[in-house]
């Protein structure tokens, strides 16, 4: 049979504010266990949580970046359940009344195809803290340093009709929440996770499947694997004339597998209600309107942009807006270069390759853009072609110094002077007399081939440094004779 | 000594008649001898009192301090008091001591009383009667056969027996003005938001407000002064500024408009109650106040809406008595659901257990909309009665409970007729105004509390209605015999 594949997201953002949803302790990654808490996030009795505001201009800004409606008047529910990093016994989040409500995001794939992905909302939660299972000789250790870290989870309709579209609706998600400087977006940390529901029907059928949640998965390759894998294990089934569980699920990165963590018969019943110790936050539209005033240029601005002022194409202006750090990358580097085309190829060539052999961020780089964009100056006025500039690339990564300067300490500087490439061309036909005669006797088209061979000739007597374009012509008519 | 105001006690303080460490001795002298017959401290705190008690009279000898400096006061075991012992009357807590200190016990502290200890109460704020105490019923000065009320019970016996000048208190559904009414002293529960619950450990959270007791509305008065105003650490305290609550105590009731609902008079209303709530009303008349009939139609909703908000919000806010971070937790749990489970039942008492079931019932799924959301409609009309009424009227005035204190024992068997004694108070909460109980006579030589209720942040309003009345009549003065010549 022919399957349709339905997907619903829900991602959990971390907000990058300075302290906890609810509490004035310091948000951070990796400090000693149960050092940023206060009594709020230890659950302590009689302690009151008290709303931080910036989680709040956040959540707007989100709202306005993804064409939402804004939740004027929102409301903290509580949502009860036991686990022992759960302090209170229950997660303050938001059900009836969310911050951000419907909004869409129109989604581009690598073919360059576009589909809108609908938003249902987005809202306002505490996370909650770690259980380790590990070194505690067969107990549990508690960590609360993450409880109250505020979040805001984003669920999408169930409009995504593949992986591929799934990755790419996540990515845009990534890039709008870094743009806007809400979230880290480092997903390895934890501070983007993502539950996949997944259901299939038959093509043609409008009625849902039924669907199973896979939780907490972090990162753009696990979601992409597990949507495949899930696709899989319920065609298997289906196609057996099976049925599926309405279950949560859990993907194994190493085994390549999604596992059942609970079906919808275990499930909590979460018994939410709206939180008695925090008043309802009422929006003004002097507010909302503020916020939406002030917000960065998003990614597909930024596109867009990237065609009009600098006449790159779709592709490029795509991937270059794709992370506001290579955006801004690509931005400085050009204000030197002053060359929008090489540029662009430079930073989604050779800079992209060095990240990805090496594993680091575009902010990581150990070249700034503005050396970046003093070396492609060199390409530009011919001091050094292509292949050489990728030579003084490497210097400069490995902290050599400037593009100038390792030209200067390696002398790299193209050879432009005529003279000397005649006479250097003249010695290479001299060397290679029978290669001279058997192009002077074949055919214009195979000369066009055998001519390669002189210029790379040129090229290794030059070390690299004699100009192409100077080369070129004087060869094919020293050649002629 | 143990009979006079804060006002007489703060003047020989400052003139140096006596000191606070005297004084504070002699409190702590006079616990030891007599609570033992009423068993309303938890814990008595001599060491702290008296450092405290010695910081106070080096302010006073520096001419420093305010109404409140070296005063000796007690709070309901229910306020998070850094360094002592704070158990909400519950197993669950035997072992708590908190690394922080309540708002309204710090401010208290700030204006330089001396606290005692920490008094006896209902587990965790539920109960009427302070018979659900893992620390053991309290008794009612005025008949130790009878309860003190609840659940600040050990607050009211304790200054009704001269074991505390003045003490705080908490008022869910009636919890400092039904003691107060049985115990014979005075009592406030003041505008929700207007005194901060940080510390305050939750009963129900949209009810629950702290509040004084004392021997008269001027002594509630000096203690509003340091308890009430907006608190950051709690989202839900007020903004508006808190008055000065001494500054109109003494302004004539002439033309004060009473309403009378009829609904606080009909029956389940002792008939001598009654009378005695009667004759205090005509007082009023005499100090020149109109008494007018009003109607509060939803009054007998207030009990089911009650009971279900109530022990819905307590079901989430004590989940987090769960043994893993403080608190009892069991021996030897065999895995984490036994460790909850018996955790919390060793932990927790027989009314405490019963109101988590019921409000864990009351929100789940398919229920919640039945119960839960029902309830808060039920509420919004009742506080529409009351504002309504209050347009019309100054105060409302009525019985606080339907009876004089009960028999120990006498109702523990039927949570109905335990739930009903709250019938006239619970609405109060529901609505969120403050209100009073002023003792207004005796019934078979038990106390009788008037109760006063006003509109929202009327706090200083009816402490003068309570302050006039009490210049004219001496119930309040009244002493119980086992607390005379000790």
């Amino acid at each position: 049979m022919n399957w349709e594949v339905v997907i619903g997201l829900e991602i959990h953002t971390q907000l990058t504010t300075k302290s906890k949803l609810f509490s004035g302790a310091a948000v951070g990654f990796g400090a000693e266990a149960n050092t940023q808490t206060t009594l709020v996030d230890l659950g302590m009795p009689g302690a009151l949580p008290v709303f931080n505001k910036e989680a709040l201009r956040m959540a707007v800004m989100f709202g306005h970046a993804v064409n939402a409606e804004i939740g004027m008047t929102s409301v903290f529910a509580r949502k009860n359940y036991f686990y022992p990093d759960l302090p209170k016994g229950y997660q303050t989040s938001q059900m009836d009344h969310p911050i951000v409500g419907e909004g869409y995001l129109d989604v581009t794939l690598d073919d360059g195809t576009t589909s809108r992905v609908g938003i249902t909302r987005a809202h306002l939660e505490e996370d909650a803290g770690k259980s380790l299972h590990e070194d505690f000789q067969g107990m549990t250790g508690i960590d609360l340093n993450r409880s109250s870290t505020p979040l805001l989870e984003i669920v999408s309709e169930p409009d995504i009709r593949s992986a591929k579209e799934a990755v790419a609706y996540v990515k845009m998600i990534h890039s709008i929440v870094t743009y806007l400087g809400i979230c880290d977006g480092n997903m390895a940390e934890g501070s983007m996770r993502c539950d996949i529901n997944l259901s299939l029907r038959p093509k043609g059928q409008k009625e849902y499947g039924t669907r199973t949640e896979i939780k907490n998965v972090n990162s753009f390759r696990f979601i992409e694997k597990a949507i495949y894998t899930e696709i899989e294990r319920q065609m298997d089934i289906l196609e057996d004339g099976g049925r599926i569980i309405q279950e949560t699920r859990l993907y194994d990165p190493e085994k390549n597998e999604t596992r059942s963590m609970r079906s919808k018969e275990d499930a909590n019943d979460y018994r939410y209600f709206p939180c008695p110790d925090l008043l309802p936050i009422v929006l003004t539209q002097d507010y909302v309107d503020e916020i939406k005033s002030t917000l960065p240029e998003l990614p597909s601005q930024k596109a867009k942009r990237f065609q009009e002022e600098h006449k790159l194409s779709e592709y490029d202006a795509g991937v270059l807006s794709s992370s506001r750090a290579m955006a801004d990358y690509f931005e400085n580097a050009n204000k030197i270069a002053k060359d929008a085309k090489l540029t662009a190829n430079w930073v989604m060539g050779e800079l992209s390759k060095q990240l990805n052999q090496e594993q680091l961020e575009i902010n990581q780089a150990p070249v700034s853009a503005e050396n970046f964009g003093q070396l492609l100056i060199r390409i530009k006025d011919n001091t050094i072609n292509g292949k050489t500039a990728k030579d003084v690339f490497q210097g400069m990564w490995q902290g050599e110094g400037s593009a100038d300067e390792i030209i200067e300490a390696k002398g790299l500087k193209q050879v432009t002077d005529t003279g000397a490439i005649e006479a250097m061309i003249q010695e290479i036909l001299d060397a290679n007399t029978a290669q001279v005669e058997q192009y002077r006797a074949a055919e214009p088209d195979k000369q066009k081939k055998m001519i390669g061979f002189f210029v790379g000739q040129v090229m290794k007597a030059s070390q690299g440094k004699a100009n192409p374009g100077i080369v070129n012509p004087i060869l094919a008519k020293m050649l002629k004779g | 000594m143990f009979e006079q105001s804060i006002s007489t006690l703060a003047k020989q303080l400052k003139n140096k008649d006596i000191s606070s460490v005297e004084l504070t001795q002699a409190f702590l002298k006079r616990i030891s001898t007599l609570d033992s017959q009423l068993n309303s401290y938890i814990t008595v705190s001599d060491e702290l009192a008296l450092q405290q008690a010695k910081a106070a009279d080096a302010l006073l000898q520096n001419g420093q301090g305010t109404s409140l400096t070296g005063i000796p006061v007690a709070h309901k075991d229910l306020f998070c008091t850094q360094g002592t012992l704070t158990t909400c009357g519950s197993k669950m807590l035997n072992n708590f001591i908190p690394p922080y200190e309540s708002t309204v016990t710090s401010r208290i502290q700030q204006a330089g009383a001396v606290m005692l200890g920490k008094t006896n109460m209902d587990e965790f704020a539920m109960g009427s009667s302070n018979e659900n105490s893992f620390y053991g019923a309290v008794k009612n000065p005025w008949n130790l056969t009878a309860v003190p009320g609840g659940s600040s019970g050990g607050s009211a016996a304790a200054i009704a027996a001269g074991l505390a000048v003045a003490a705080t208190g908490t008022d869910t559904g009636g919890s400092i003005r039904q003691p107060a009414s049985f115990c014979g002293i005075t009592g406030l529960k003041p505008t929700y938001g207007r005194v901060s619950r940080f510390g305050m450990i939750a009963y129900a959270s949209s009810l629950d407000q702290g509040g004084p007791m004392a021997k008269s509305a001027e002594d509630c008065a000096h203690l509003m002064q340091a308890m009430a105003g907006f608190d950051e650490k709690d989202s839900t305290s007020s903004e508006i500024a808190s008055e000065d609550y001494l500054a109109n105590i003494n302004a004539p009731l002439a033309g004060l408009k009473i309403g009378l609902p009829k609904e606080y008079f009909g029956d389940g209303l002792d008939a001598q109650v009654a009378e005695t709530i009667m004759n205090a009303v005509k007082e009023f008349e005499k100090l020149g106040a109109i008494v007018k009939e009003i109607s509060l139609p939803n009054l007998q909703l207030s009990i089911p809406s009650y009971y279900v908000i109530a022990p819905s919000e307590a079901s989430s806010n004590l989940s987090r008595f769960d043994g893993v971070r403080f608190g009892h937790r069991c021996d030897d749990p065999k895995d984490l659901l036994d460790m909850y489970m018996r955790s919390r039942a060793e932990g927790f008492g027989q009314e405490v257990q019963k109101r988590i079931m019921v409000g864990t019932y009351a929100l789940s799924e398919g229920y919640y909309d039945a119960y839960y959301l029902k309830a808060q409609k039920i509420r919004r009309l009742i506080k529409e009665d009351f504002v309504n009424a209050l347009n019309e009227v100054d105060v409302i005035m009525g019985p606080v409970a339907p009876t004089t204190a009960f028999e120990l024992g006498s109702k523990t068997n039927d949570p109905v007729a335990m739930y009903l004694e709250d019938i006239y108070t619970l609405s109060v909460n529901l609505a969120g105004i403050p209100a009073m109980s002023v003792p207004a006579g005796f019934v078979n030589n038990m106390p009788v509390g008037l109760q006063i209720m006003g509109n929202y942040f009327a706090e200083a309003k009816l402490l003068n209605v309570a302050h006039q009345y009490q210049q004219h009549t001496d119930w309040h003065l009244q002493t119980p015999e086992m607390a005379k010549g000790a």
